[in-house]
């Protein structure tokens, strides 16, 4: 028991954590205790600091919006944030989605789906492709064209203000990960996920890989749900310079070998 | 640099590919192969921003709805508004809410029904501060830099008299009561009953330019299906637009000192209108 909890402290910290957040955001909302104020697109922690979603941000300005200081600085937070600190954490420790579509991959896990279907029949840069869509469309429109469709969105939203048919879009999500396409919505199509990796890439904190304790098990690899970015194992001594990477922490808590650990990046460079 | 990189390998694979060991053999296939994939994504992308902007501006242009106090107009606002809910939180009436997948509204924005909650015009209009976007915008709202709810303009009240049982002679002033405008949004408006001959008719008149529609009105009405209900301002309202002036009015025709003419000439506009009604060419048959 206490080793299941060893070898799965990040993902209690991530469960932990987005719990929290969304728990946060519910009680401003039922009871009124304004610790952490809105939702994921824009939020006030403690009355003051304004946070806000980069993304949304972005595709405001493509639409011509006005874009006004509060919400200008709550998405400069967050991209600072998230640009130099988190990496794409945002994906794997905030976002609620990821609960659903790691219990897809969970299961695909189980039931050994893997290995009956091994490649994947869609491009992960679908995401990026949809993230420039989206921005085309704002533009063309005059609306921020992916927040009136995002599930991402409407789930958050949904928990928080009420979810109506919003209940459809996690289904779909699931059964979408689950049969269709492994790590479909968020390794292949979510573009706030692709927004994230395109500034996560700079960020300090990263996983780092010792080829020499590497025993070649590629359980990290089984776990990731971006194991492109994992290319490194078995060869190389080097940090996940991706921007892909999650730092969700499963391949750091799954390897026995003591091969994958967070590091901070500079520092190991100075320290080589 | 390297999602390019990736990218360019993953249009040659048609799948994610880490390695670039490309056989010599297969590299006449893969140009074709190469712009064959670069086709289909051009398609595939085409086909979803098709449905994507088709679905958008299906449900942006659902128009019959309100919004909160200080919003911007429709167009702006939703451009604007990045659907945190905080005026929803702000509210003490619970009369906001965000739109919800099935509730066939721009998704997220927030919006009221007055028959459900009415906004009860707070004079510290907690809900537009809060707004981090200004899509809720406190200059809407402002006289003398003083919050001031009686500025917002969220629709107009509308009244349907065949249901208003006012209009058929029975004593009703629930409107006028409710109205927090009393006696300026909304008037009474006496006429003789004639079928009776001794009655008075009290007709409630609603006065647009006033009217801030809270709907206040609209959920005290008696009748079954409110008979005074809140319409948002482009529905309601219509535009003379810029071609008449009030004569009377100093302020109206202060609008002359800007005006510029510009004369245009047409074909029939060269002659005297009087020649021009005159010439009955080409109406008779010859």
């Amino acid at each position: 028991m206490i080793n299941l909890i060893k070898k799965s402290k990040f993902l209690i910290a991530r469960r932990v954590t987005q719990f929290t957040i969304m728990f946060l955001y519910i009680a401003a909302n039922v009871w009124g205790f304004n610790f952490l104020m809105g939702n994921l697109s824009s939020s006030k922690l403690l009355d003051t600091v304004p946070l806000s979603d980069p993304y949304a941000v972005l595709q405001m300005f493509t639409a011509g919006a006005v874009i006004a200081s509060d919400v200008l600085i709550g998405a400069i937070i967050i991209f600072v944030f998230y640009m130099f600190i988190g990496g794409r954490a945002f994906c794997s420790w905030v976002c609620p989605v990821n609960i659903i579509t790691d219990l897809s991959n969970y299961i695909r896990r189980k039931f050994g789906f893997n290995k009956i279907l091994k490649r994947q029949p869609a491009t992960r840069n679908i995401r990026y492709y949809v993230l420039v869509l989206s921005l085309i469309l704002s533009f063309f429109m005059g609306y921020a064209a992916f927040e009136l469709i995002s599930p991402v969105s409407m789930i958050h939203r949904g928990l928080i203000f009420g979810l109506g048919f919003g209940w459809a879009a996690i289904v779909i999500i699931f059964l979408f990960d689950l049969f269709v396409l492994k790590n479909g919505w968020c390794g292949h199509v979510c573009p706030i996920g692709g927004f994230y990796s395109l500034i996560g890439r700079f960020s300090l904190i990263r996983v780092h890989h010792n080829h020499e304790n590497c025993t070649a098990c590629m359980k990290c690899k089984e776990v990731c749900p971006e194991s492109q970015v994992l290319f490194m194992v078995t060869k190389d001594s080097i940090p996940v310079t991706s921007g892909e990477c999650t730092n969700c922490g499963r391949c750091v808590e799954v390897c026995d070998d003591e091969a994958l650990n967070f590091s901070i990046k500079n520092l190991k460079k100075e320290t080589k | 640099m390297e999602i390019h990189y990736q990218l360019k390998l993953s249009i040659q694979k048609g799948s994610i590919v880490l390695s670039n060991n490309i056989p010599k053999k297969d590299q006449k296939m893969n140009r074709r192969e190469f712009f064959l994939n670069g086709a289909r994504a051009l398609g595939l992308t085409a086909l979803g921003g098709l449905v994507w902007s088709a679905y958008v501006d299906e449900v942006s242009a659902s128009s019959l709805l309100l919004r909160p106090p200080a919003a911007l107009n429709e167009k702006d606002f939703l451009k604007t508004c990045i659907k945190c809910g905080m005026c929803v939180e702000a509210c003490p009436y619970d009369t906001l809410q965000l739109a919800k997948p099935g509730d066939n509204m721009p998704l997220g924005t927030p919006y009221f029904i007055p028959r459900d909650i009415p906004c009860y015009m707070c004079p510290d209009i907690p809900c537009v501060p809060v707004c981090p976007t200004d899509a809720l915008n406190e200059k809407l709202v402002t006289t003398n830099n003083k919050l001031d709810i009686n500025k917002a303009s969220m629709g107009v009240a509308v009244i349907d008299d065949n249901s208003c049982i006012a209009f058929w002679g029975i004593q009703c002033d629930a409107c006028y009561r409710a109205c927090p405008l009393l006696g300026e949004a909304i008037t009474i408006e006496y006429t003789k009953n004639e079928r009776t001959g001794k009655h008075a008719f009290l007709k409630p008149v609603v006065h647009a330019d006033v009217c801030t529609g809270c709907g206040l009105c609209e959920k005290a009405c008696v009748t079954q299906k409110a008979a005074i209900f809140v319409l948002p301002n482009e529905v309601a309202k219509g535009k003379a637009g810029d071609y008449y002036i009030k004569g009377w009015d100093k302020n109206d025709e202060k609008r002359l000192e800007k005006a510029t003419s510009k004369t245009t000439t047409t074909k029939i506009s060269e002659r005297k209108a009087v020649d021009s009604l005159n010439d009955i060419g080409g109406l008779l048959d010859d």
